[in-house]
């Protein structure tokens, strides 16, 4: 085989793309897999992974440099000390907001799977039947039973902690044991279920954080570090487990600085034959050609290479012929809630650093709920004890103050909602011709707002949080709302939707391109509509349900 | 969630926005170089002495021997907007004059008592001052040097580990531990 042909080609090495390259060489393909940033090396490059804050200069805060170079990244936590090298720069990258939209990106192998919130959540029908149901969108060309087997796939792979809770909305993953819930966590939400008689439950935050060893992997420590890398290969991410899967089979190449430019459209056969590339240090163009190709390269990425590609027959891009391309952006609204007090614990505390919260799984709209907005949310949140910066009313200067800051404080409890948001066809990306980025490409440019519904929903959000939390026996309840811009839930999705009918669809139920059938689109791009949990496991099981079809139908001779 | 612990972490657990540092900036300045506001290693010694009077040795260590004063200096030259780099020196100078007069003497000459009386009614005042101020006020001076006092001192490796109970690996986690008062926090790499 020639050095730049190969079966498969993946374009992307996040959570979706590990995935594709972990399924295609298990299943005997040869796959190039191809990241448009620099090289991350499991453990070996987590520099900072047992850094302690005091040799952090800032202690990982942030400087007025870093708010100058980072413009759109200050906008929320993501600006700090601690892992600023795994954050894509503004600078190189720019776009164009023509709306306000907060974009965090991920740009070296491993992508965001290195500093995901590795909350993992599977779908119900309820998610699956929205569109068709209330009509917004288009319906979902798949249902939970098409998925089910390929969650449980992806969950027994990646290691997924959490509690088997029977819960209709949202269904048990295959769990290795859950963390415990705190003891104020534990009787908020034994109150919480006795008041509202099942119908509202707080559960451990389900998290790809493992409390089992698997091949390679130790166990959670309980440092509550994830954000730096995990030198105990403890959480999923690309490098701790599908990249080792797929360099064990002897059939990757991993290529790092491969900027996909777009994809080479045969139009005598109809398919895809490879992708052309932009080598991120020399700027050298370079092709490579494949049987099928996966884009995997974040939600807008994939959506903007599409955008690039085979514009000799459709204008607006391979895959633009039902006009959805760069439609129906979605997100999670989120930054509103409640916290309140927590009296009576003061002889209660806990030990270790959990890397997950607690869940309150939706129950809006839901069984004979019904409200004037479409849909529900899900709330994130945890109990914990003021640590040291908390002002004390009375010793405030001295050696009583001193030993006072370094007792744990009250208890203090709350949660955000995380909402789900719906496919607006205005909502929408595009190329914006008239700017470049470092490499002189086009950027995108984003059109993207919350309406009404999600702002009547904010209400319930912030309100249904302090009834709980009074219900639950906290004191001095009390709401907020941090404001939310699109894009700061980092769960962005949509713009190359699956569908069951190629003229208002991006994508079929195999997640192949209507347009051209050897290319598939598994990351959030996919999305038809948004639900309120997290989005990476229904990636990584698309993805691998995608993977297992494709194959198959390389094998029969279809593609 | 990490990245949403982390900002629960500073939310929760520091209670309010650190200048500076804070999560939601909406401006941004560049820092100027030789801006005339400089620290020199009296400053830092002052710095160091302000800092010991709120957080004194006691059966850990005190702020001086954190290094505060140096912390202090990195943070507003790093971190701060000229405008509260302005109030910050501005404020070493307020503080040394409050201290003259109340006691009819500098800070730096000053005996531990009559720093300690001063910064108990310097921190009265800060704490009545930032509960009625407008949200364009500037900051109470004092209120720059106490934030940074906690931060410097409880992120320092001195303060973490001789104040504290530092668990860096705790291996597992316990939901239901006993806790009695004078139990210090566990507090680990981050």
């Amino acid at each position: 085989m020639a050095d730049n042909s190969f079966d498969a080609i993946v374009v992307g090495s996040g959570i979706s793309g590990g995935w594709a390259a972990k399924e295609l060489t298990e299943k005997g393909l040869s796959v190039l897999m191809l990241e448009r940033g620099e090289n991350i090396e499991h453990i070996k490059d987590y520099q900072k992974s047992n850094q302690p804050v005091w040799d952090y200069p800032h202690r990982g805060g942030r400087t007025q440099q870093m708010i100058a170079d980072y413009p759109v990244l200050k906008r929320d936590y993501p600006l700090n000390e601690r892992n600023l090298h795994y954050w894509a720069s503004d600078k190189d990258c720019p776009y164009t907001e023509e709306k306000r939209f907060d974009w965090f990106r991920g740009y070296h192998v491993g992508g965001r799977s290195l500093m995901w919130g590795r909350q993992s959540y599977r779908w119900s029908d309820f998610d699956f039947e929205a569109n068709a149901r209330d009509g917004y969108g288009t319906d979902w060309p798949i249902r939970y039973k098409d998925i089910e087997p390929w969650y449980s796939h992806v969950e027994k792979f990646a290691g997924i902690q959490g509690t088997y809770e029977n819960l209709p909305q949202l269904p048990d993953s295959v769990f290795m044991p859950g963390m415990d819930l705190n003891i104020v966590e534990k009787d908020v939400a034994a109150r919480i279920k006795a008041h509202y008689e099942n119908r509202r439950t707080l559960i451990i935050g389900r998290s790809a954080n493992i409390t089992s060893k698997l091949p390679g992997r130790e166990k959670c420590q309980y440092r509550n570090m994830c954000v730096n890398g995990c030198p105990f290969g403890a959480y999923f991410s690309t490098q701790s487990s599908t990249l080792p899967a797929a360099v064990a089979t002897g059939r990757l190449k991993l290529q790092p600085f491969a900027i996909v430019t777009e994809i080479l459209y045969d139009k005598d056969t109809k398919k895809a034959k490879g992708v052309r590339i932009l080598d991120a240090e020399t700027n050298l163009t370079k092709e490579y050609y494949s049987k099928i190709v996966f884009l995997c390269a974040s939600s807008f990425n994939s959506t903007w290479v599409l955008m690039n590609s085979a514009t000799d027959i459709w204008p607006e891009g391979l895959g633009s012929s039902s006009g959805e391309l760069g439609h129906n952006v979605m997100d999670h609204h989120f930054r509103c809630g409640a916290d309140a007090d927590m009296e009576g614990y003061e002889d209660k505390y806990y030990y270790g650093y959990r890397p997950t919260g607690f869940y309150i799984p939706r129950f809006r709209n839901l069984f004979g709920d019904k409200r004037d907005y479409l849909r529900g949310f899900g709330y994130q949140g945890g109990a914990s004890r003021k640590e040291w910066s908390r002002e004390i009313a009375e010793m405030n200067i001295g050696a009583d103050f001193k030993e006072a800051l370094s007792e744990p404080g009250p208890w203090r409890i709350g949660a955000t909602a995380f909402g789900e948001m719906l496919p607006y066809h205005e909502n929408t990306i595009s190329l914006d011709k008239n700017k470049k980025d470092k490499w002189g490409l086009p950027v995108l440019a984003m059109n993207v707002e919350i309406k009404e519904n999600e702002k009547k929903m904010r209400k319930d959000m912030m309100e249904d949080m302090k009834e709980m939390l009074e219900i639950g026996g906290a004191k001095n309840a009390r709401t907020f709302d941090h404001d939310y811009a699109p894009g700061m839930g980092i769960h962005e999705m949509g713009t190359a939707r699956m569908g069951r009918d190629p003229k208002n669809s991006v994508l079929n139920g195999n997640n192949q391109v209507w347009d051209c059938k050897n290319v598939f689109v598994t990351d959030g791009a996919c999305m038809a509509s948004a639900s309120c949990v997290n989005p990476s496991l229904t990636y990584m099981a698309l993805t691998a349900r995608a993977a297992d079809f494709a194959v198959n139908e390389l094998n029969k001779g279809n593609l | 969630m990490e990245r949403r612990e982390l900002l629960k972490m500073i939310a929760l657990v520091t209670g309010g926005a650190v200048i500076g540092g804070e999560f939601f900036l909406a401006g941004c300045k560049n820092p100027e170089k030789g801006n005339g506001l400089t620290f020199t290693d009296d400053d830092i010694a002052f710095l160091d002495e302000v800092a010991e009077t709120i957080l004194p040795k006691t059966g850990s260590a005190g702020a001086k021997e954190a290094k505060v004063g140096l912390f202090m200096k990195v943070w507003v030259n790093d971190c701060y907007t000229r405008e509260d780099q302005e109030n910050f020196h501005a404020g070493m100078k307020k503080l040394d004059e409050a201290c003259d007069k109340m006691h009819g003497t500098g800070f730096m000459k000053a005996s531990p008592e009559q720093r300690t009386s001063l910064l108990v009614a310097l921190d009265k005042e800060r704490a009545e001052y930032q509960k009625n101020k407008q949200k364009e006020d500037p900051n109470h001076y004092f209120q720059y040097m106490k934030q940074l006092t906690i931060m410097g001192y409880f992120t320092s490796k001195e303060g973490r580990t001789t104040a504290l109970r530092y668990e860096p690996v705790p291996g597992k986690y316990i939901g239901d531990l006993d806790y009695k008062k004078g139990d210090k926090l566990f507090a680990g790499l981050n």
